[in-house]
């Protein structure tokens, strides 16, 4: 059944609601798409197939925002990073359970899933976060 | 050191928003809103309108006595995420655009007397000077502190006080950089005129740096 879901960002999240970080793999060049994009972005390829990535990867880069928009103002300061979870397969997200203090470049940050619905106008979905 | 030099040059400019100056102590010492970038590193939000008149180079001189030359031009684009670029030290449409606009004008970075670069943030403008040619990759910390950014150094960056001071009228911003450097080389700059400056270029960027353009200017 997974084979075909279409390729969108919609799809990601029903895959979060798995448990399971699922790219977009171009069968023509190769590269993974995560989120996945209906068009492979290195060579438009629409020759796609689902990818299970690894839920471990590396902190590429971060932010620490303490000012930010009203939903999320109560929990500042909080940590925002993109994360290498294989190669060219990266994902932005909150980093969660560590305190923005100790990140560090380089260091292996793992995939964590939100238990509850986020109930809101968007994203109805469940929301992936890292933590280390 | 670039808000405290671009502060500095909007206190020259009497259309700017932010005419006030900041030390660099203050600007050190501000609240943090991203780390590491703190208050005095973020652009403005700020309300403004800018115009230009274009037309064939034959029909200039009956508009004006001293028209500007765009020569040359160049856009780029990227991906919107960040997080599908290779790297996060430069702005890919920044370096393309600007290799494309030189190609045209026939012109290499150090024929650049003055620049209107897209600092919506501090680091914007470094990442900018870096881009545009005007030091190595790795080198705009560099070039700032040693004043070459400034009025008088190789190339004088946003003379207009840029994003950061000037402000940032979105939709007027781009026209707003054109606008600065017609003023630079039709003379017309006042107290923050570069001597002698012949050649112009504005860097602009949007989207997080999805799409990027240069142009490069020349006084008739
Ligand atoms: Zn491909």
């Amino acid at each position: 059944m997974d084979e075909i879901r279409p390729f969108t960002i919609e799809s990601f999240y029903s895959f979060v609601t798995e448990k399971k970080l699922m790219g977009a793999k171009c069968n023509n060049c190769g590269r993974t798409s995560l989120p996945p994009r209906p068009m492979c972005t290195a060579c438009r390829s629409t020759d796609l197939a689902w990818q299970e990535l690894p839920k471990q990867g590396t902190l590429l880069t971060y932010t620490v925002i303490h000012v930010a928009p009203d939903r999320f103002s109560d929990s500042t300061p909080y940590a925002v990073g993109i994360v290498e979870m294989k190669e060219n397969a990266r994902l932005p997200g909150a980093i969660r359970s560590i305190d923005p203090k100790d990140l560090k470049i380089g260091m292996q940050l793992t995939v964590a899933f939100d238990q509850e619905m986020v109930v809101e106008k968007w994203p109805q979905w469940p929301r992936y976060y890292f933590k280390p | 050191m670039v808000a405290v030099k671009n502060h500095h040059h909007g206190c020259m400019n009497p259309k700017a928003h932010m005419q006030k100056e900041v030390s660099l102590e203050k600007a050190m010492a501000s609240r943090v809103i991203a780390w590491p970038l703190k208050l005095y590193d973020c652009s403005l939000i700020t309300d403004g309108a800018s115009c230009l008149i274009l037309t064939k180079p034959e029909l200039a001189k009956t508009y004006t006595d001293s028209p500007v030359h765009i020569i040359g031009s160049g856009q780029a684009s990227d991906t919107i995420g960040l997080y599908e670029r290779d790297v996060y030290t430069t702005l890919n449409v920044g370096r393309l655009a600007a290799a494309e606009a030189y190609s045209m004008a026939g012109v290499s970075p150090a024929d650049i007397d003055t620049a209107e670069v897209h600092d919506c943030f501090t680091i914007a403008e470094i990442v900018a000077y870096e881009d545009l040619g005007f030091c190595k990759p790795g080198a705009g910390g560099q070039f700032i502190e040693e004043g070459q950014s400034h009025i008088g150094g190789e190339v004088a960056v946003c003379t207009s006080g840029g994003l950061k001071a000037k402000g940032h009228p979105v939709g007027a911003t781009g026209t707003a950089q054109a606008y600065e450097i017609y003023l630079q080389l039709t003379g017309q700059a006042g107290k923050r005129q570069v001597a002698d400056a012949e050649v112009g270029l504005t860097h602009n960027v949007g989207g997080l740096g999805a799409t990027g353009v240069v142009n490069v200017y020349k006084r008739d």
